[in-house]
């Protein structure tokens, strides 16, 4: 299980979504294909069409920026960032 | 009694105001969509449904909508795509137009997507392929900052099928036939620069329909009126301070009637001399006269965008626009006196009005 961890920003779209949740995947885009299927909708909020991660979406798996492609361990803890931008 | 809906799209999010058929107190509500970025927001008069276009930058464009005017939200952009494999690619939703529960969204780049569930999936309708110089139209070289692809739709008053869509910095299209085909409509427009192909290459900003046959347009070189259902164009700008401005509307009772808020043109774009001033026809714009009367005339600076100015169907109309810097102005009187209903919103992109029984 990887220890997910997500941004403030995301959370208040989706009723239940918790800001940290243990998930099961081999990469971070199937990480991210799990939370749509138990939340309609989220891929869309991180990813773009390709797919890819959204440009101000960043990744990082044990503190390494990551792409969707990135695998994850068992014990991987991924940090998924609304970057600071804007105003 | 009935009761008077603002709905206010601004750079954080929406916001509603509420007060009776008098429209002289005003209970605002907001901010509503997570604070997105909310270029449109409507009401759609059938169902009771609001509807925002919103745009994150972080989690990318979707319609927000609210079926209980305003006290819960939820969002969607299932279907808002060109595809996995497309180049092309949405930054925006831009403007909405609702219709009998059936939504329309004009997206960057530019393309038209409907949804027929109340805006909780969406499929793609146009992208207006097809006509003159539309293969260029994605060219960054052609969009101006902040492009906003497909800046409005207009649907007509009786027929369902047909509407107007505007692609900013190309023109106004008409379809007849539910985007099936489209028809450019800008014919006798003034435009001060090249353009490749006769029917297009015209900046247009704002259009409204006055009747059955009557359409008013602030375009970035003037303001014009067709009497032929926007086959052909005459200008109306002698009289006005400038020929450069964003909003505009049509009275609902007086074809003659029609009201526009002029602004320095070039980059400044805010009322000229700072005095707040929204000028009215009611000659079909043979003379112009301006409204002062409760609006600042000193030091105000303020922009006006092509969604923030709003006009409402009661006996004797009541009149509303906003501010790029966050000031609501309205009006109860047909324009005649005025004052500001909110003084500190983020900045405004879109007024729209509606009254609910």
């Amino acid at each position: 299980m990887a220890d997910l961890h997500l941004p403030g920003t995301l959370t208040p779209l989706f009723p239940g979504l918790p800001r940290r949740l243990d998930i099961e995947a081999a990469t971070v885009g199937g990480a991210i294909e799990e939370l749509e299927r138990r939340w309609p909708g989220l891929f869309d909020r991180l990813c773009e069409p390709g797919p890819s991660l959204r440009t101000h979406i960043h990744v990082y798996v044990d503190r390494e920026r990551a792409s969707l492609a990135t695998p994850l361990e068992a014990r991987s803890r991924v940090d998924v960032i609304a970057a600071i931008s804007g105003g | 009694m009935p009761k008077t809906l603002l709905l206010v799209g601004t750079r954080k999010g929406a916001f509603l105001l509420e007060s009776d058929a008098d429209r002289r107190d005003w209970n605002l509500r907001g901010p509503y969509c997570e604070a997105w970025q909310v270029y449109h927001a409507v009401h759609d008069a059938v169902t009771g449904a609001i509807y925002a276009a919103a745009a994150s930058e972080w989690h990318g464009s979707a319609v927000w909508r609210s079926n209980d005017l305003g006290e819960t939200w939820t969002h969607s952009s299932e279907g808002i795509s060109y595809g996995e494999d497309s180049e092309r690619k949405i930054s925006k939703a831009s403007t909405l137009a609702a219709r009998n529960g059936r939504v329309l969204v004009g997206v960057e780049a530019p393309g038209i997507f409907e949804s027929k569930d109340g805006g909780e999936t969406f499929s793609l309708l146009t992208t207006l392929a097809g006509q003159p110089g539309s293969e260029a139209w994605d060219d960054p070289a052609n969009q101006p900052p902040g492009h906003l692809g497909i800046s409005a739709i207009a649907f007509d008053k009786e027929n369902d099928s047909r509407f107007w869509a505007i692609v900013q910095g190309v023109g106004l299209f008409e379809t007849t036939d539910d985007a099936t085909s489209w028809t450019p409509r800008n014919r006798g427009l003034r435009a001060d620069w090249p353009r490749p192909h006769e029917e297009v290459g015209f900046c247009v900003h704002k259009v409204v329909r006055s009747d059955d046959k009557r359409l008013y347009q602030q375009n970035h070189v003037g303001m014009h009126r067709s009497d032929d259902d926007g086959h052909t164009w005459t200008e109306i700008t002698e009289g006005l301070p400038t020929e450069f401005g964003f909003a505009a509307a049509a009275h609902p009772h007086d074809r003659d009637t029609f009201y526009v808020v002029p602004l320095a043109p070039l980059h400044g774009r805010t009322m000229p001399d700072g005095k707040a001033t929204v000028w009215q026809t009611k000659d079909a714009g043979s003379s112009w006269k301006p409204l002062r009367k409760g609006l600042p005339q000193e030091g105000a600076h303020l922009g006006v965008l092509r969604e923030a100015m709003a006009i409402d169907t009661y006996d004797v109309p009541g009149l509303y626009f906003g501010t790029s810097t966050g000031q609501l102005f309205a009006s109860n009187d047909e324009g005649g006196s005025w004052s500001a209903i909110a003084s500190y919103l983020p900045p405004i992109s879109s007024v729209e009005v509606a009254i609910l029984d």
